[in-house]
């Protein structure tokens, strides 16, 4: 059945010509960030000049990855602790508030982040968490409880209480039902919020931009937009382009590993919501 | 591949029954029916939800209060008389000079970026939606740019538009079709044009993968009535494929409005609002408030009024999302 197919020949021609054009800013930043260029780190021929001038910028490569894993990986194990039992709470448990408190989750959704950023800022401060990668990971934490709770909850709904009924009747507590039976069965849910916090988290710039003020303390996309102000508005392209590689390149490989969970997450989230 | 075949729903309903809802339930032969377990433990519930309480109301409740607070004071970034001034902060933001081109210019680059980016995104979803050898692999690369963060996006095209190594005005020149080296970023509408093309490419597989879902959502004996009558390609379209393909159609719509009208990535890479403030959006507006004039009341007050509009927005579309959606 084709609805609205071109011929064959023309078809193809128009589908190849633009995956060509979609593919080539990816291709093209991989190339020039070994390829000489003057005015890079990597003056001619080609090598990993503009890779060794990353190394070394400022307060080094190896910081910035620190900085940017540790945000992105607790931010995405405080997002699973807490979707994962709130999503139990919401699918299993009856108590009062729970729904105003998940239409409440659900709302931040509505409220854009950069208008919250300055309160969060203050507040943040107050707390004694000003230019903290801990506090940053707070923030993005709960810009992904919306979809994780949701996400959760769909996941446990469709988990059958038969499940984890008799364990219950025999006595055994709701937590060890949660960990020993429920948990094996809503992983493929764990795994989706997991891997599009960590996106996020990996990806974020203006909520490091403005809760960072420390710049050793910048992760990776920070640190490289941060590369042209070292040098008066001069930019270097070529460590800039390496730069790009090494924050996609973690970005691709997941999302080609994990595309399943990716989909699944947008079939339920995007959609469904 | 996955993207090959994406799967009718996200949460398919294992089999077994529905629990029972009933307060009398079935009984089972039991004189006294306490209801199903998860009824009967509040406190229990209350705990498991108690960090996402937190987190909701720490995170997101008080800086909502805050940041009116904030709007209705005289608050500078740095330590500071913290007073009550309302109005003063709404007033002078009023009267910023860079307010109506800030607004004028966000409204242009999200008009313009919303036409282009869904009509990109309806001809990707057109053409990879039926299942034919290598197809897969055309979804994975038109969605490959989406799995990128805006951040590095930009800095990517930062690279591209650069005069230095920059590829792509060498590609003109080559074919003749520029004189000299192009300034992508140099100009007001150069620079807006450069942008629109980052989002596009950033962003039209997202949206063709939400087309696509909805694409596959289509009966396909409505098709087939519809050629029994004899109807062509276009009309096929026009009467069939774009009114089905409307709550879709809705959402792309709604996302990408809300998310262009609060642009701030991109240009704060690309261009930093230039040349000549031209390509300052509303929140550059609040950034540069907040974080160049340490005027954290007149950032709370431009927010205040950003979210009210985006509140509005979203209610009214979301409403005819869910009109459309039956």
């Amino acid at each position: 059945m084709k609805p609205h197919g071109l011929g064959r020949t023309p078809h193809h021609v128009l589908v190849g010509g633009l995956a060509a054009l979609f593919l080539f800013p990816l291709a093209w930043s991989a190339w020039a960030s070994v390829s000489g260029q003057p005015g890079t780190a990597q003056q001619s021929g080609y090598g990993l000049g503009n890779y060794r001038s990353l190394l070394h910028y400022d307060a080094g490569l190896a910081q910035y990855l620190w900085n940017s894993t540790l945000v992105s990986l607790l931010t995405v194990a405080l997002t699973l602790l807490v979707s994962l039992m709130g999503g139990y709470a919401f699918a299993r448990f009856t108590f009062p508030g729970k729904n105003a408190l998940f239409l409440l989750t659900l709302a931040i959704l509505m409220v854009p982040y950069a208008t919250l950023l300055i309160p969060l800022y203050v507040l943040l401060g107050d707390l004694g968490l000003q230019n903290s990668l801990f506090g940053l990971s707070l923030v993005l934490t709960v810009y992904q409880l919306p979809f994780a709770t949701f996400m959760m909850r769909i996941s446990f709904e469709s988990v059958p209480h038969e499940l984890e009924e008799s364990a219950l009747v025999d006595g055994c507590g709701t937590a060890k039902a949660l960990l020993r039976i429920l948990l094996p069965a809503v992983w493929p849910g764990l795994v989706t919020v997991g891997l599009f916090a960590f996106l996020a988290a990996w990806n974020d710039f203006i909520a490091p931009l403005i809760l960072i003020s420390d710049s050793a303390k910048a992760p990776l996309p920070l640190a490289i937009a941060n590369l042209r102000q070292r040098s008066m508005g001069a930019i270097d392209y070529g460590t800039t382009e390496a730069g790009v590689v090494v924050l996609a390149l973690p970005c691709l490989v997941l999302f080609l590993l994990l595309q399943r969970h990716y989909i699944r997450g947008f079939m339920s989230g995007a959609l469904k919501g | 591949m996955l993207l090959a075949r994406s799967r009718g729903s996200g949460s398919p309903a294992p089999g077994g029954e529905p629990p029972s809802r009933s307060p009398s339930g079935t009984g089972k032969g039991r004189p006294v029916h306490r209801g199903p377990w998860w009824r009967t433990r509040p406190a229990q519930g209350i705990g498991y939800a108690a960090p996402t309480g937190v987190f909701v109301v720490v995170f997101f409740v008080v800086p909502l209060v805050l940041v009116g607070r904030i709007s209705l004071s005289d608050w500078p970034l740095l330590a500071g008389n913290r007073g009550l001034n309302a109005p003063d902060n709404f007033t002078e933001a009023a009267g910023d000079d860079l307010l109506w081109p800030a607004v004028r210019f966000t409204l242009t680059y999200t008009a313009l970026v919303t036409v282009l980016l869904l009509g990109l995104a309806l001809l990707l979803a057109l053409l990879v939606q039926e299942t034919r050898p290598g197809t897969g692999l055309f979804r994975t690369v038109f969605f490959l740019p989406s799995a990128l963060g805006l951040a590095s996006a930009s800095l990517l095209f930062l690279g591209m538009y650069s005069p230095n190594v920059g590829p792509i005005s060498p590609l003109l020149e080559r074919l003749g079709l520029v004189d000299g080296p192009v300034s992508f970023l140099g100009t007001p509408t150069a620079a807006l044009w450069s942008t629109v093309a980052l989002i596009v490419w950033k962003y039209a597989g997202f949206y063709m993968l939400i087309l696509l879902v909805g694409l596959q959502r289509i009966p396909q004996d409505v098709y087939e009535a519809a050629r029994m009558d004899g109807a062509g390609r276009w009309q096929t379209f026009r009467s069939i494929t774009l009114p089905l393909l409307r709550p879709s159609l809705a959402l792309t719509l709604l996302l990408s409005v809300t998310g262009s009208l609060l642009a701030f990535d991109q240009f704060f890479i690309l261009t930093k609002g230039g040349p000549d403030n031209s390509t300052m959006t509303v929140v550059s507006l609040i950034y540069r408030e907040a974080f160049q004039r340490l005027d954290l009341g007149a950032a709370a007050a431009l927010s205040v009024v950003v979210l009210a509009v985006l509140l509005i927005l979203n209610v009214a579309q979301f409403r005819g999302l869910r009109g459309t959606d039956t």
